[in-house]
């Protein structure tokens, strides 16, 4: 029997960078003065799930690394070291590397190792170089692997106890788990600095067909070389040695011939994915079933079954990665594995699908009694009717909320990247730098997350580098030496507000204003507001740090990051004080799916304007008009000249030029600057569903995307930021025509 | 010929002909017969007044609302440079629908009215004579004639691909930009 593993590849890479994160997340957790056992533990789980894994699936470059790097979190996990910074370094470099190496090999490109082998190299120095007795205190999988068992027998071979384990049946029913038992053994045999042999006997193992999930068809014989009391030892077994039949014996008189004849190479790999699965259902907290399931699997024969393990190790892993701990059915060879290698995939929390399902629930009821009311209709019932009909808006207007709830995360998976950032780049600096997150549970669409990311991490980099002073600078100016860089997030109507806030020294208004004129940006006798001022630094090509460093400086960056977030319909802000430190506040759509528009009449066409961009409406005067260069049309609004754009020019409909004034205008801001659009009728403001013009058809200028009105024609969302990018002289020749 | 038209007097009926037989709908415009492969036919449509796009080329009508789905519709007479004509309640749009590398896309045709199903061959089609490679020949995949009329069948692919005419599109703005 043969299955192609590679349909759950997609799933294991997922699986890995979620480990890869875990293990990251609880090494930058972790308090070097106060080690939580449980953090090292976590880290340590999710390294021997990546190791197992990727072992299944022939990624040996990647197992053979992961080994290493746990040996060594092994030995911290047990108390023989003590985890020092440069270990944390180490174990996050090699997160670091693994990412490199897995991202390679999700690619389908053969990944380069070269830094692997340095870090590998480096691994193996610290073990071999402050514990000389690594080799000996390497856990079971070291031992399974067959790496040095036969010398370690032969120093102890004449020492220690043979044990003949023959459980019951039902032992696994009882909550008693071998494979733990084992472990106990050899931490007993490695503290008298012996070693535990596990040779698993297969004969009682049914077929296939008839073996029961829950129950154990296994036994063992362990050879535990190591002088230990024979109390000890009873010590271990004691909670099942009234179920189970257990056989000691002294070593030295057993017959050690056997070992050989069982230890084939076969067993030695099953035992190694067996425990590694045992690992990964520890972690997963998997209910005792699907272990049992698994040591039977791994109880047939070797040589021909281990196929059959590897595809319950590839199940195992798929309902991992469905995140349910209940017992998945055996058999069923998991859909979402094979769709996941094509298709992103998000997690919904079960309470939301729930709330969906009530919803859909009152829907259909709301559904059953409008229909019967228009069975039997007439006038007198109309009340009914209206009751009923409001009904159903509530519905779907809850229905729509919860289903946009589902593509919603929480925005500490933008967050949770940069407590590591802030930590290299602090180092890199040498400034000493605190990160303070709030709101790490306000809920963002997922695409306009993934859309954000980069935007943040420009934004804190340029915080970290040219906001924060150094420690000396900061002592000076009498502040505390460590800088807090703060990331806070937070709805605001029907936005989300992200900021990021330094407590550096500001934004040094007067270098900006120079860098500015130096650039030819504005001239030399320009009066420009604080704000006008900082919004300076989001111009193309614009950087005011005196030395290009490595982290920022090349002026690339902020204007990419504004356009960034214009994509996405969201805004960004500056304040600053200076001595006192910066603010940049990003204002975004909640979603990329619905818009808050405002319905427009021009011709017979309606277009929708979001009403994010709208600033006001009003109506022309004569007085507000001037006229520039013949053709273009110019308002005073207050103390601003705003131009005057007719869509119809724009988007080349044939329409009779109408009289500017007594018309109604409609001031937009995109991209930071106003203009005035003509419009024949202000129609209703409304929640429009965008849908795309690309998919089957292209990208048009100037046109976002376009949705279905309540008669079910189709309307054109304007793109405010596409509108005034728009090259100008392209209506030079269609001239408006004023009073 | 002979061969050709036997076979259209079985043309519906599936499973008839031999097996390299494709299915085509045919419709009428400007007095001539044209065909496209039935299986590119998502639905047979009346014409509906269409949303204008922007700066479209004057062949694009618009786009509709088709149950969701923003659908452009392409007048098929000016698309072939033929003379406009009003819409009548006879006119009909038909929604073809194809594959793409980037994926399935939609669009409707406008035609004066639908004809017949036919079962042609591919052996019984001739290539269009070379004339002058312009825009409209290169639409046309082959000729065939039943009962004493020609068809002219369509590439689908090609027609709904206004990725090239769209280039041209590009080219002229940014010409225009300079």
């Amino acid at each position: 029997m043969s299955i192609d593993l590679s349909q759950f590849h997609q799933v294991f890479f997922e699986e890995s960078f979620e480990g890869l994160d875990i293990m990251e997340s609880s090494l930058l957790a972790l308090d070097l003065s106060e080690v939580d056992s449980e953090m090292i533990n976590t880290i340590f789980r999710a390294a021997h799930s990546i190791k197992g894994g990727a072992g299944t699936f022939g990624f040996m470059q990647v197992s053979s690394f992961t080994h290493v790097v746990e040996t060594l979190l092994d030995e911290i996990r047990g108390g023989e070291r003590s985890i020092e910074q440069e270990h944390v370094d180490l174990f996050l470099l090699c997160v670091d590397c693994l990412r490199g190496l897995m991202t390679d090999l999700q690619a389908g490109t053969e990944p380069d190792m070269s830094q692997a082998d340095e870090l590998k190299a480096k691994f193996e120095a610290i073990l071999a170089g402050e514990s000389p007795d690594a080799a000996n205190s390497e856990s079971i999988e070291a031992k399974a692997e067959g790496s040095e068992n036969t010398s370690a027998a032969d120093d102890t071979s004449d020492i220690g106890w043979k044990v003949e384990f023959i459980p019951c049946e039902d032992v696994l029913c009882t909550g008693n788990e071998p494979y733990r038992m084992f472990r106990e053994l050899q931490d007993l045999a490695e503290a008298e600095n012996g070693s535990v042999e596990v040779v698993p006997h297969l004969e009682r193992l049914p077929e296939f067909s008839k073996m029961h999930p829950e129950m154990c068809y296994l036994s063992w014989t362990i050879f535990v070389r190591a002088a230990i009391e024979l109390s000890d030892i009873e010590e271990i077994f004691e909670w099942v040695v009234d179920d189970c039949d257990i056989r000691y014996q002294r070593l030295a008189d057993a017959d050690l011939s056997s070992i050989e004849a069982h230890h084939s190479p076969d067993t030695e790999e099953t035992s190694d994915q067996a425990e590694a699965v045992a690992a990964d259902n520890n972690n997963e907290n998997v209910s005792v079933e699907e272990t049992s399931e698994i040591d039977v699997a791994i109880s047939e024969t070797p040589a021909e079954k281990i196929e059959q393990v590897t595809e319950k190790l590839a199940q195992a892993v798929t309902q991992q990665a469905k995140k349910e701990t209940s017992v998945a059915p055996a058999k069923a060879p998991s859909k979402t594995a094979a769709k996941a290698a094509e298709n992103t995939s998000i997690r919904v929390s079960i309470d939301k699908i729930d709330g969906l399902i009530n919803m859909v629930g009152e829907l259909v009821i709301t559904q059953s009694m409008l229909g019967q009311l228009g069975q039997e209709f007439d006038v007198s019932r109309i009340q009914r009717l209206q009751e009923g009909l409001s009904q159903l808006e509530q519905n779907t207007r809850e229905l729509q909320e919860s289903v946009m709830k589902i593509r919603m995360l929480p925005i500490s998976f933008a967050f949770s990247r940069f407590p590591r950032l802030v930590r290299d780049l602090s180092k890199q600096l040498d400034k000493e730098v605190d990160l303070v997150m709030l709101g790490e549970s306000t809920e963002l669409d997922k695409t306009v997350m993934e859309k954000i990311g980069d935007p943040l991490v420009h934004l804190v980099r340029n915080s970290l580098d040219h906001g924060l002073e150094s420690a000396e600078e900061r002592t000076a100016n009498g502040k505390s030496s460590a800088g807090t860089i703060t990331l806070n997030a937070y709805h605001h109507g029907g936005n989300i507000v992200i900021e990021v806030k330094d407590d550096g020294a500001g934004l040094n208004k007067d270098r900006i204003r120079n860098k500015a004129i130096e650039k030819g940006l504005i001239s030399d006798d320009e009066v420009l507001s604080d704000s006008q001022v900082y919004d300076l630094i989001f111009q193309p090509g614009f950087s005011t740090a005196d030395v290009v460093s490595d982290v920022s400086g090349r002026g690339v960056g902020m204007d990419v990051v504004r356009r960034n977030i214009a994509e996405l319909n969201g805004s960004i802000d500056v304040t600053s004080t200076p001595g006192k430190g910066s603010l940049f506040s990003i204002r975004l759509p909640l979603t990329l799916a619905i818009l808050d528009g405002q319905l427009v009449k021009v011709g017979e066409e309606v277009y929708i304007f979001p009403l994010v961009s709208i600033v006001e409406s009003i109506q022309l005067e004569k007085s507000m008009l001037n006229n520039i260069t013949g053709n273009q049309y110019v308002m005073q609004l207050r103390n601003d000249y705003i131009p005057i754009i007719c869509l119809q020019d724009i988007f080349n409909i044939d329409l009779e030029k109408k009289d500017l004034e007594g018309a109604m205008l409609v001031v937009v801001e995109g991209d930071n600057e106003k203009i005035g659009i003509v419009v024949d009728e202000l129609l209703g403001q409304q929640q429009v569903v965008i849908k795309s013009l690309e998919q089957n058809y292209q990208k048009v200028d100037s046109i976002s995307g376009a949705t279905i009105l309540g008669d079910g024609t189709v309307a054109l969302i304007v793109d405010i930021s596409g509108l005034n990018n728009r090259p100008l002289d392209k209506n030079s020749d269609d001239q408006t025509q004023a009073a | 010929m002979t061969n050709a038209a036997q076979q259209t007097n079985n043309d519906v009926s599936p499973g008839s002909g031999s097996e390299d037989e494709q299915q085509y709908l045919t419709f009428i415009m400007a007095g001539e017969e044209y065909g496209v492969d039935i299986l590119a036919v998502q639905e047979i449509r009346g014409w509906e007044a269409t949303t204008v796009v922007p700066n479209a080329p004057d062949y694009i009508k618009g786009v509709i609302n088709l149950r969701g789905t923003i659908v452009p519709i392409m007048d098929l007479r000016s698309r072939f440079n033929l003379e406009r004509v009003e819409y009548s309640p006879v006119t009909v749009v038909i929604i073809l629908k194809v594959e793409t590398e980037r994926g399935e896309r939609v669009m409707g045709i406008v035609v004066d009215a639908v004809s017949d199903v036919h079962s042609i061959s591919d052996s019984d089609t001739r290539n269009s004579p070379e004339l002058i490679e312009d825009l409209n020949t290169e639409f046309i995949r082959s000729l065939v004639s039943i009962d004493d009329n020609m068809i002219i069948l369509l590439d689908v692919q090609r027609l709904l691909t206004i990725d090239k005419q769209l280039l041209n599109l590009a080219t002229d703005v940014a010409a225009d930009n300079e």
